[in-house]
């Protein structure tokens, strides 16, 4: 038996999901006595080998799988790897594949699946998971009740770890080789942080008054390398792109510090933002109710603040 | 142009959780129930698009739940769908609904399956690709358009740091986010006629629960605003690298 991530990759390239995955599946395996491996499917430019730095002692490499990603025959190849690596536990990052990939191959080998998990699992009586529910407002145990058990991460949830150590990779060839899916088009947001990956994101909302004014929001993003977020009736007036919409309709988020400014905070915004572990709000109004959910807060006008947030933080990295 | 969309019952955006029956069971009393947003406005509102661009296009609804989910079934027929389904079961896990799904699915002659991305009660994602493999069909999951060209379908789905746009064959299965549609408000002849379509109530299919939800949790309560002043940006600046140690 053994404990296999599945490592999800863009253009050949591993997400920082799947690290998460890696890094969770080692920590198991130690925990249930047994080793961890990974399942790498298509062409791939990394060095597979360095997996073990992650804790990975095997990495089981689907060379010939088509590249682009198509569901239903990547549940096939990875049926073949769980039944070749006698796998007992599934573990998948919280990414957009690995939402697809998991609940198929469930259905597929009628193993139980939680998705959301943001721990190890609780061993002493069966095997549960505790999972985020209610869009981060609360949490759930789960038992898995099958033999093969699935588990898909939430992203941001579990920290990567790193050490020393090689994988052994292993190449397989796959009889599933050709996709009833065309990939017709890819499009990177290129240059910038993936806004479900970033460890920092600054947001904005109505506060700000008008699109034309965000200048001031990118340069303290920039001065953080962070992502940018907006609020719903921001992307709804068109103000910002929709994949920049964070809350509950939008896209859910977990960074490590979230900087909201001239967002009031209604609570299906806060259902997208409050995994994240540290929050800032920016508001002048004193009664906004994201202040509830922050840790850290300045009541003032975000017309004076950010800016002088921006100049401090470039002082504090020796930028200027 | 047949297509069937999944319709999930979850508490109102604005619902306080909490918990009874020693934190095993959601809190129900007080809860509006609304239709799972990510089903109704983009799943349920782009089939209708496709209907009013094709009226040869028929719809049909399915939710599994007990009786008392029948307000939200009226809901989306007000919106729009020739007819509905309820396979009449309380839900154990998603294997449990996909397997429900699928087999409406399996003699149903469907081309298509719209689910929502998830639902913000459960956050699962997992009816649609599962009811995808109990079909076998293809899946696309997070779309964020869908075109139909013929016999095959032009998809967008948005993901970590970018989109892909995919060409698919028909039959298949589709979870739509954000940006398939537009949220609409049902009018007064859709409400009046969504009493009188047909609403298919069904016993449910056998199917393994494969998991239990043993308990619920509230996370801890946050330990409160640490405010600064506007005009101290440098003591915030060394908040949050020294205590909160985040840059």
């Amino acid at each position: 038996m053994s404990v296999l991530a599945f490592v999800d990759t863009a253009e050949g390239k591993i997400k920082k999901g799947s690290l998460e995955a890696l890094s969770y599946a080692s920590q198991l395996a130690g925990v249930l006595n047994t080793r961890s491996e990974a399942l790498v499917i298509g062409e791939t430019q990394e060095d597979l080998t360095q997996l073990g730095k992650y804790g990975i002692a095997k990495v089981y490499h689907v060379q010939n799988a088509p590249s682009v990603f198509d569901s239903q025959l990547y549940t096939k190849i990875a049926a073949d790897a769980v039944s070749a690596a006698g796998a007992k536990v599934l573990v998948f990052p919280g990414t957009s594949n690995g939402k697809a990939l998991a609940p198929r191959l469930s259905a597929k080998l009628k193993a139980g699946m939680v998705s959301g998990v943001v721990q190890l699992p609780e061993l002493n009586n069966g095997f549960a998971v505790k999972r985020s529910v209610f869009s981060g407002k609360a949490f759930s145990d789960v038992a898995i009740l099958t033999d093969i058990k699935l588990i898909v991460l939430n992203p941001n949830a579990w920290p990567v770890s790193s050490g020393e150590g090689s994988a052994e990779v292993i190449a397989v060839q796959t009889a599933h080789a050709s996709s009833a899916l065309k990939l017709l088009n890819t499009s990177r947001t290129s240059g910038k942080v993936p806004l479900t990956e970033a460890e920092i994101v600054v947001s904005a909302g109505r506060g700000m008054k008008g699109p034309e004014n965000w200048g001031i929001v990118e340069e303290l993003a920039d001065v953080l390398n962070a992502a940018l977020a907006c609020s719903r009736p921001v992307a709804d007036a068109h103000w910002r792109p929709h994949n920049e919409h964070v809350g509950q309709t939008g896209i859910a988020i977990a960074p490590n510090l979230y900087i909201a400014i001239g967002i009031s905070g209604a609570i299906q915004h806060l259902a997208g933002v409050n995994r994240s572990k540290t929050i800032v709000v920016i508001n002048k109004d004193p009664e906004a109710p994201f202040f509830k959910a922050a840790d850290y807060g300045i009541v003032g006008d975000a017309f004076e603040v950010v800016p002088k947030l921006t100049a401090a933080l470039k002082k504090f990295k020796g930028l200027s | 142009m047949k297509i069937l969309v999944c319709i999930s019952r979850t508490p109102d955006t604005t619902t306080k959780i909490a918990f009874t029956e020693n934190n095993t069971k959601f809190d129900t009393s007080g809860v509006q129930w609304i239709i799972n947003p990510y089903d109704e406005w983009y799943a349920l509102v782009r089939a209708i698009e496709l209907k009013e661009a094709d009226p040869s296009v028929v719809i049909h609804l399915i939710t599994v739940g007990g009786q008392d989910t029948e307000a939200i079934i009226r809901k989306a027929l007000a919106l729009g769908g020739d007819e509905a389904i309820r396979v009449n079961a309380e839900s154990h896990d998603s294997f449990f609904i996909a397997s429900q799904i699928a087999a409406v699915a399996r003699n149903g002659g469907y081309d298509l399956i719209f689910t929502g991305k998830e639902t913000i009660d459960y956050n699962g994602a997992a009816v649609g690709g599962m009811v995808a493999e109990l079909l076998d069909w293809p899946y696309i999951n997070q779309a964020t358009r869908f075109e139909l060209k013929g016999n095959t379908a032009q998809i967008t789905r948005e993901m970590e740091g970018g989109a892909e746009e995919y060409e698919a064959p028909l039959p298949l299965v589709v979870s739509c986010q954000k940006g398939m549609a537009e949220q609409r408000i049902p009018n007064m002849k859709g409400i009046m006629s969504a009493r009188t379509k047909p609403l298919k109530v069904i016993e449910p299919a056998a199917a393994d629960v494969l998991t239990a939800v043993s308990r619920f949790d509230l996370p801890p309560p946050k330990a409160g605003v640490k405010l600064v002043a506007p005009d101290q940006v440098d003591e915030l600046v060394r908040l949050l690298h020294e205590e909160a140690k985040v840059i």
